[in-house]
């Protein structure tokens, strides 16, 4: 600080040292409301599955139980349902969509974006408008193709209509868009077929693409009732949600708290494996290492 | 170690005519230079050198066999490029090593399990570390060969670059503005190594560069293209003092050559500013012409501008440039509208000009190029032929 700064001076940047914490007030006031927006159902789970019965249903909102019912709430669930089981079987669904996804996307994504052959640009136009399509609309030919080859009330037919992925080839896509070209060509010099280029060379600087979409295809999947509960009837293949509808009509009837208490333990591995895996995935997009 | 053919080279990318018919014969061991503007078509020659672009028209040959069916690691040719290319994910060492693992081991000795099984690869991968060892020694880059390619600096990424073209001992080695990346400095330190890397290894190099630097002093050759074409080949000397046309004349040189323009006068006589000179020409009267000047063929002429042989011109001096050991003068040419003239000089002699000086500027009229409108070098006939005739110009 100079010894007479003029007085202008200071009254406007006190002025705008006020303007400055205001707005920071403003924009953490906004994001703190609308992370507890999303939280509140988050929240609301966690408390209702240590509420007793009684608690559950009265009137008033309180965010801590008189009477602590969680032990009892957790037993219940833990013997009545095979949570465990269900679990098992989302990681299995979740890890064999993702795996074949990535199989499939890459070397797709890869040809669409740095090879040049005919049609490629109708291939890439085919894939947008894949995109477009909900899952719904071929739920019925698979269903009954699956019928018919006898592979309902399987894991196979758990997966089989989300092993190919647009969403996936389009994302790629335009990660590989961005991967120099003259790497690829040093690459095709030093002898490595278009296939180990996929794998070698461009895959592993797409990991922040590929857990992005990690992401994305195994939350929808842990969470998806609507395709397991068309093909799956055998309580032992449900995977978490599935799982959590027949433990709520056949064991619970109106047990919330028995129900919120095993919502709560199928959701912790994916938000463990993501509180663990949030530096990496953090690292992994900041510092993309391609220059 | 190999020759290299190019003959009739074409290449289109849709409409646009990139190369119209390229020829060259490089011979083995040669350092040939590409040099040209910006979109000349100098990278699509070498890439499809290299085999990574296929050309539309005519034939590559290397040692004497034609490689345009093979594939680019078929070629024995390795390549050098301006972003380098480093596989981003890998150490040095396996940066360097990755062109021997490909040709040394087979597919599925590389795949991650089955490798485990193979007996061999502990031996070939012994040989592969001794060899990377050895490149690495050469480019000193031993202490970096654990540090992947972001922890390096530009000309340690050149380096490695160097090395994963070097480790395969390929007969062409081509690059492709290697050097452009890297700050003045170390460009210059690079273009020695780089020469002496060639010394040593006596591989043939195709070098790309816009830098006619660069071209001059590195190679054996220089072949100057412009619009997908070879303009001129020849030496480095050749090109510089003998240029074919006046793209060469105004590419090759630093600073530029001064252009002015010139005219043909009565008898054929060439005429600079309207006063003539002692060169005639075969054009027809009243053709204009250009007349380039080589920045150190200027010099200061001090009172009369006399003599045989010798054309002058006044101009005023605008900004001295110190270079250290020697100056360049920029000037203005009094009262013209036209673009200065440098003038490359001893610091003794542009000290003694004034800022805004007014000079008058002498050259030896032997020392300058003649280039006709179509910009096609003309061969004058020298003060020598018609001398007789010849009184000591005036002013
Ligand atoms: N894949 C492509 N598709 C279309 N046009 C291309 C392609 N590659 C190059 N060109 C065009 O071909 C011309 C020559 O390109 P090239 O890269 O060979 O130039 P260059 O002489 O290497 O230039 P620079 O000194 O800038 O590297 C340019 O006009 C460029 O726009
Ligand atoms: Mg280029």
């Amino acid at each position: 600080m100079s010894a007479s700064p003029p007085l202008v001076a200071t009254v406007s940047s006190a002025h705008s040292a006020a303007r400055r914490f205001l707005s920071l007030v403003l924009i953490h006031g906004v994001l703190i409301a609308g992370a507890l927006f999303m939280l509140a159902p988050f929240i609301w789970m966690l408390v209702t599955s240590i509420k007793p019965p009684a608690e559950i249903f009265s009137a008033e909102i309180a965010l801590w139980p008189k009477q602590f019912y969680g032990v009892e709430n957790y037993r219940f669930a833990m013997e009545k349902a095979p949570l465990l089981r269900f679990a098992l079987n989302g990681v299995i669904l979740c890890a064999g969509i993702l795996v074949v996804q990535l199989l499939v996307a890459i070397p797709c994504a890869y040809a669409l974006a740095k090879l040049d052959f005919p049609g490629r640009n109708l291939l890439f136009v085919l894939v947008l408008l894949g995109l477009c399509i909900p899952v719904q609309v071929p739920a019925m030919p698979l269903y009954i193709g699956l019928a018919q080859l006898g592979l309902l009330n399987t894991y196979f037919a758990m997966m089989v209509p989300f092993f190919l992925s647009v969403f996936a080839i389009f994302l790629f896509r335009q990660f590989f868009r961005s991967f120099p070209d003259d790497i690829i060509n040093a690459a095709r010099l030093d002898g490595m077929s278009e296939f180990e280029i996929v794998w070698r060379i461009v895959t592993p600087s797409a990991w922040p693409a590929i857990a992005a979409f990690a992401v994305f295809s195994i939350v929808a999947h842990w969470n998806d009732l609507y395709w397991p509960l068309i093909v799956i009837s055998d309580a032992k293949l449900a995977p978490p949600p599935l799982g959590m509808m027949f433990f709520a009509d056949a064991e619970t009837g109106s047990n919330y708290g028995a129900l919120t208490a095993a919502a709560t333990i199928l959701t912790a591995p994916l938000v463990l494996a993501f509180l663990i895996a949030r530096r990496r995935f953090i690292d992994g997009i900041t510092m993309t290492g391609v220059k | 170690m190999a020759t290299v053919t190019l003959s009739s080279i074409a290449k289109s990318f849709g409409p646009t005519r990139v190369l119209g018919g390229v020829d060259l014969d490089i011979a083995d061991g040669e350092f040939l230079t590409l040099v040209g503007p910006s979109g000349c078509g100098k990278s699509t020659l070498i890439r499809i050198i290299a085999g990574l672009e296929h050309q539309d028209g005519g034939a590559v040959t290397i040692g004497g066999q034609p490689v345009d069916h093979l594939r680019p690691h078929e070629r024995r040719v390795a390549m050098v490029f301006q972003s380098y290319a480093l596989y981003p994910h890998m150490s040095v060492r396996q940066n360097i090593a990755l062109p021997l693992t490909m040709s040394r081991l087979k597919l599925w000795q590389r795949l991650p399990l089955l490798r485990a099984l193979s007996g061999q690869r502990r031996a070939v991968m012994r040989g592969i570390e001794a060899d990377v060892a050895a490149a690495a020694a050469q480019l000193q880059l031993d202490h970096l060969l654990d540090r992947k390619p972001a922890q390096l600096s530009g000309g340690q990424r050149q380096r490695v670059a160097l090395g994963r073209a070097m480790v395969r001992h390929p007969d062409v080695f081509l690059m492709d503005e290697p050097l452009s990346n890297l700050d003045a400095k170390l460009r210059v330190h690079m273009r020695t190594e780089l020469a002496e890397l060639h010394k040593r290894l006596g591989a043939t190099f195709i070098y790309v560069t816009h830098d006619q630097v660069e071209a001059m002093t590195m190679s054996d050759r220089v072949a100057m293209m412009d619009s997908g074409t070879i303009l001129q080949l020849g030496t480095p000397s050749q090109l510089y003092e003998k240029p074919g046309s006046l793209k060469v004349a105004q590419f090759i040189g630093s600073p530029a050559i001064n252009l002015l323009p010139a005219s043909v006068g009565a008898g054929g006589r060439l005429e600079l500013f309207g006063r003539p000179m002692s060169l005639t020409v075969q054009q027809p009267q009243g053709q204009a012409m250009t007349l380039g000047v080589r920045s150190e063929a200027l010099s200061l002429v001090q009172g009369e501008p006399a003599g045989a042989g010798r054309a002058w011109f006044s101009a005023r001096l605008r900004r001295k440039e110190n270079l250290g050991s020697e100056y360049i003068l920029h000037f203005d040419l009094a009262g013209r509208d036209l673009p200065g003239v440098t003038m490359r000089t001893s610091p003794a002699q542009a000290a003694s000009v004034a800022e805004a000086a007014e000079v008058t500027l002498g050259f030896d009229e032997a020392a300058c190029h003649l280039f006709a409108a179509d910009g096609e070098r003309i061969e004058p006939r020298g003060p020598g032929v018609a001398s007789a005739s010849i009184v000591p110009l005036r002013a």
